[in-house]
């Protein structure tokens, strides 16, 4: 097998629960491709949204503990919810750069050593492109999805801004791309994939978000894609609650890469933690 | 502008820590705006009234209950005016006053289904509510 | 001792109101070596100048100190007044108690002493005033234009027509630059080449001018009126004096699919080529990066069907080394990259297009032969929509476009507007715009023209993004700020205005003539109001957009204004030089090399010499400085390390007495 990187692994919420899929496929490939995914002992939903205050600091520190745990193990902090990485890598922008949330955030944690944002934080995709590199990616796959046209959906959380984020071009962006490319499919792209697909308006306006989806669907479809695939649990669920014309099927990119590698429907050897939905979600089930 | 607006406007300009004076009136930030034709008061239009004082109109906006938190407008935007981070400042002004939640816990069972993410639901909470 | 008048200016209330001027003149007269002293209101004035060269006859002076402005405002001034009447230039002092006293306090108690102090100082240093002569140069008499465009085209045939000899060095393989790529220029819907192109042939046929195409500047060394430069000549493989401009090797050549850069990389063109008819010289030049000779040794081809046989693969780049007096800088501009612009879908779509390339698309020496069509299917487009400041207008850091607005873009949309209804009837312009900036002759009613007269559809507000339709339309995302609209409009071409930037050889020419240069690339002039084509650095000029955005009328217009200048520098026979340079003294001098290694203008050399010292004669290795070289900075007297260098006008001992005196 060859020896294995450890790193910090923030699943976040959504992928302990509604997104159970995105989350086992990501580690089982990742342990195939020699990086270790070690979630830290206790961590907090980020949030969902980068809190855009200046003056916030609260609704930050979960994100804030996760940099430091993963800076006291020595880790880079890795994570596949798109949302989760927006957030810890914006929090973490603040920890180094902003001298007021540093001072803030460290005088409430009360860490050994204050945290300034040493942590690196990668995605689940510059974990694949920059540490273990695309090419082993393409060796390990036993299964290429050859002739399969596929699109990215980067959504709007992994791109911007751009300054801060420095994932990809955020307007003509090719990291995911390049991903499918390694899986043996053909990539297609279309121009509304770093467009937003509407995020949590879709409980409130189902107006807009449809509209906004039906626009990412018929540019898609047009440029030629058979399917999309995406980073992020609120994208999936926006895509594929959708109903109307030019929809295609989406599936999360850990799924297409653990089809390609030939692990689908492998169970992780860490136990999956259950969800424990709110009450209200509960009756809302039962109510279904 | 009424003593309140001042205070209004002082508090909208701490959290918003921008410079909306930079605005050329372009409108970019608008016209990438996904959310547009769901806006009362467009993006481009904060900073002026911002600029004249209009705070009260701003605060009783449908924008910034709409706006996605996309950051195409802050992303474009060529003057760098961060649009987006003046509009969610104006709604934080909103959502820190007493009684300003736009959403209760006990409206939400009527709109969730089974199918939702945790993430849509975290999300939503922390926009609407302080 | 000198014999010093000391003159204390009021400069109105600029100085008085802040400095008690009379008490000023009043300490001066017990100051060692003054024997006049008086103030008054306006030193520089005609009557001003006057009671100088009245107190000179009267009382003998030897030396002036005037207590007044900056040395920079009248420093000539006085010392032409003290030249006139019989005192050396350089026994003048000027002590500035307006800038560095009066305008910096705002009261009396402390204005006053301090402006006494300075000029205490004034009077030590001129005191140890030694009357300098000016020295002289000679002044080459030839001029070098660099750059070919309508900048250097125009300065060259304005010096040349005066009756001096005048050098045009273009990095192109011909000249012209881009106003040979313009189809119509605005306002007057001139067509470019037909203005263009009988100055170019004038350039080429004039007596005086020599032309240096497919060259560059390698290296530039020597002072105002004496430039030694260097011009790299790059070999075209064709020689000139046969070619006969037939185009028979460019119609054989195989190697055919190098992207055409005079046509923005629209087409191809061969590796062999001339960029279009009426270049000049009409000489192609063979590309060696992409020649298959070149780069393999086989074909020949050219060299084979050439009816002249001027083909020749031996010849090889040529230095030539001239001496000119004045040298012009027009390098002219380019176009920024419009690829980080993605969300316009530059790059992504072929038929969003930038200005300049849908300027050669109209262009009948163009790709498309002047017929507009869109380039991805070659129809013809009924529906054309104009986004304006892509790339300008943006803030400081911003990471893809400039800061300044590129000036001429409104004006050459709405040219650009008008000839697409012009070249297809019927066909709808949309353009948005933040801003229309018409600031000329004529400038406004052209744009009106465009909307009432031609119906083109002025949109406030720009553009959000712009995507390909299945049906090969493009589909432009905006917002109407006036009607406060969402505009989804579904267009068949997209054209950026996108910003304009100096070309990027710029930078390495103004290290070359150590020209200052700002962030964005345009060169400073030595003064934005009063001396726009001027550089700081002696006997440079510019012209152009290489010192901003401007359109041709302000182009000639500078062109003429920097031809002038440089006329000014050649008409005459010898140049005046600063005396104030540095000497070593030889008896101290221990030959070191401190100096020299700090001197920024390579003014300092050693020489061997024979000197006597106290009895002893030995050969030892001094240092020399060029008089005309030394810009008289003083690094090589503060770095020296045994004292001997001096800085004559300032010398140490004079530094030594200004300190003092501040200090008593």
């Amino acid at each position: 097998m060859g020896e294995i990187t450890q790193y910090s692994y923030f699943p976040g919420c959504t992928l302990k629960t509604k997104a159970k899929d995105l989350d086992r496929y990501a580690r089982v490939c990742a342990e195939k491709l020699g990086a270790g995914l070690v979630e830290p002992d206790m961590w907090q939903c980020c949030g969902g949204v980068y809190p855009l205050g200046s003056d916030e600091i609260g609704n930050k520190l979960s994100s804030v503990r996760a940099l430091n745990d993963a800076k006291e193990h020595g880790r880079e902090l890795v994570t596949v919810c798109s949302a989760c990485y927006h957030v810890i890598k914006r929090v973490n922008d603040d920890m180094a750069n902003v001298p007021d949330i540093q001072k803030r955030a460290n005088n409430y944690a009360q860490f050994d050593e204050p945290y300034t944002g040493e942590t690196k934080v990668l995605h689940y995709l510059e974990l694949l492109r920059d540490r273990i590199g695309f090419d082993k990616v393409k060796a390990a796959v036993t299964n290429p999805l050859t002739g399969k046209k596929i699109g990215a959906f980067y959504g709007c959380l992994l791109l911007r801004p751009s300054k801060i984020l420095q994932f990809d071009d955020p307007e003509n962006p090719s990291i995911i791309e390049d991903f499918i490319t390694s899986l043996g499919a053909t990539p297609v792209r279309y121009q509304m994939r770093n467009e937003c697909c509407g995020g949590y308006r879709s409980m409130e306006n189902q107006d807009l978000t449809h509209k906004l989806v039906s626009r990412i669907f018929a540019d898609a479809k047009n440029a030629g894609c058979e399917e999309l695939i995406t980073a992020c649990p609120l994208c999936w669920y926006n895509l594929n609650q959708y109903e109307g014309p030019d929809k295609l099927p989406v599936r999360y990119m850990t799924e297409v890469l653990a089809e390609a590698m030939g692990l689908l429907d492998e169970k992780p050897d860490a136990s999956e933690l259950e969800g424990v939905a709110c009450k209200c979600m509960q009756d809302a089930g039962k109510e279904a | 502008m009424t003593p309140d607006e001042m205070k209004a406007r002082d508090y909208i300009l701490k959290i918003y820590d921008g410079d909306f004076t930079k605005c050329m009136h372009c409108g970019k930030c608008s016209a990438s705006c996904a959310a547009y034709s769901a806006m009362d008061i467009k993006p481009h239009q904060f900073p002026s009234y911002m600029a004249h004082g209009k705070i009260t109109e701003l605060m009783n906006s449908k924008t910034i209950w709409e706006c996605l938190g996309c950051s195409d407008c802050i992303e474009r935007c060529p003057r760098d005016v961060k649009p987006g981070k003046l509009i969610d400042a104006v709604r934080q002004a909103v959502t820190r006053q007493r009684g300003g939640s736009h959403l209760y816990p006990e409206e939400i069972p009527a709109m969730v289904n089974p199918d939702m993410p945790q993430q849509l639901l975290v999300s939503v909470l922390r926009r609407e509510r302080k | 001792m000198q014999r010093i008048g000391v003159f204390v200016c009021h400069c109105g209330t600029n100085i008085a109101a802040t400095v008690d001027v009379s008490k000023v003149a009043e300490a001066a007269k017990h100051e060692p070596g003054v024997v006049y002293a008086v103030d008054y209101t306006f030193m520089c004035s005609e009557a001003g100048q006057d009671l100088i060269a009245q107190a000179i006859k009267d009382y003998g002076l030897t030396a002036i100190v005037v207590c007044s402005c900056s040395p920079r405002m009248h420093e000539a001034t006085f010392r032409k007044v003290a030249e006139e009447n019989g005192v050396n230039p350089y026994m003048v002092e000027i002590a500035n108690i307006r800038e560095q006293c009066s305008w910096v306090h705002k009261d009396m108690e402390e204005g006053t002493p301090k402006a006494i102090t300075l000029m205490k100082t004034a009077v030590a240093k001129v005191n140890l005033d030694s009357p300098l002569q000016d020295g002289e140069a000679p002044v080459t008499k030839r001029a070098l234009v660099i750059g070919g465009g309508i900048a250097g085209i125009q300065t060259a045939l304005d010096i040349a027509d005066c009756g001096y000899k005048v050098d045009i060095v273009e990095k192109d393989q011909t000249i012209g630059g881009r106003m040979a790529q313009l189809d119509k220029t605005f306002p007057t819907l001139d067509c470019s080449s037909c203005i263009l192109t009988p100055r170019m042939t004038e350039v080429n046929q004039h007596p005086n001018i020599r032309l240096f195409t497919y060259s560059e500047v390698q290296e530039v060394s020597g002072f105002v009126g004496n430039f030694d430069v260097k011009i790299l000549k790059k070999s075209r493989s064709v020689r000139e004096k046969d070619c006969t401009g037939c185009g028979v090797c460019m119609t054989k050549c195989p190697s055919k699919k190098i992207p055409n850069e005079f046509n923005r990389g629209l087409n191809f063109r061969t590796a062999i080529n001339i960029p279009f008819a009426q270049a000049i010289p009409n000489v192609p030049v063979i590309d060696k990066e992409h020649c298959i000779h070149f780069k393999t040794g086989k074909c020949g081809i050219c060299a084979k069907v050439c009816p002249s046989h001027a083909v020749d693969y031996e010849i090889k780049d040529e230095v030539i080394e001239e001496k000119y007096g004045a040298i012009v800088v027009a390098t002219g501009f380019n176009q920024i990259d419009l690829h980080k612009f993605g969300e316009l879908g530059y790059g992504v779509s072929k038929n969003v297009i930038s200005s300049l390339e849908y300027e050669r698309i109209m262009s009948a020496t163009g790709p498309t032969g002047g017929h507009i069509v869109r380039p991805s299917d070659g129809k013809e487009p009924k529906d054309i929509v104009f986004i304006q400041c892509v790339g300008s207008r943006c803030a400081p850091g911003d990471k893809r476009g400039k800061t300044y607005c590129s000036k001429i873009c409104c004006m050459y949309t709405a040219k650009q507007s008008i000839m697409t209804c012009d070249h297809i009837p019927g066909a709808k312009c949309h353009v948005f715009y933040i801003d229309v900036r018409t600031p000329g002759k004529l400038f406004d009613e052209f744009y009106r023209r465009a909307v009432e007269q031609y119906g083109v559809d002025y949109i406030k507000g720009n553009v959000g993004k712009v995507t390909e339709l299945p049906n090969g339309k493009l589909r432009v995302h905006g917002a109407d700020l006036l009607d406060q609209k969402e505009i989804e409009l579904d267009t068949d071409m997209v054209v950026l205005a996108g910003a304009i930037e100096p070309n990027p050889g710029i930078r390495p020419l103004a290290t070359k003539l150590t020209l200052s240069i700002d962030n964005d690339n345009f060169l400073n002039e030595a003064h934005a109001k009063l001396h726009p084509v001027e550089a700081a650095t002696a006997g440079v000029f510019m012209a152009g957009t290489v010192q901003g955005p401007k359109d041709i009328p302000e182009t000639v217009a500078q062109a003429g204004a920097a031809a002038v200048k440089a006329v000014a520098l050649l008409a005459k026979d010898k140049l005046k030089t600063n005396p104030c340079v540095a000497q070593p003294d030889e008896l101290y001098c221990n030959g070191c090399s401190v100096c020299a290694n700090v001197c920024p203008y390579g003014a300092i050399t050693y020489i061997e010499k024979e000197v006597r010292d106290h009895g002893l004669r030995e050969t030892r290795r001094l240092a020399q400085v060029n008089p005309s070289l030394c810009k008289g900075c003083g690094a090589c007297t503060v770095a020296c390390p045994s004292g001997a260098m001096n800085l004559k006008g300032f010398t140490n001992r004079q530094i030594m007495a200004e300190v003092d005196s501040v200090c008593q």
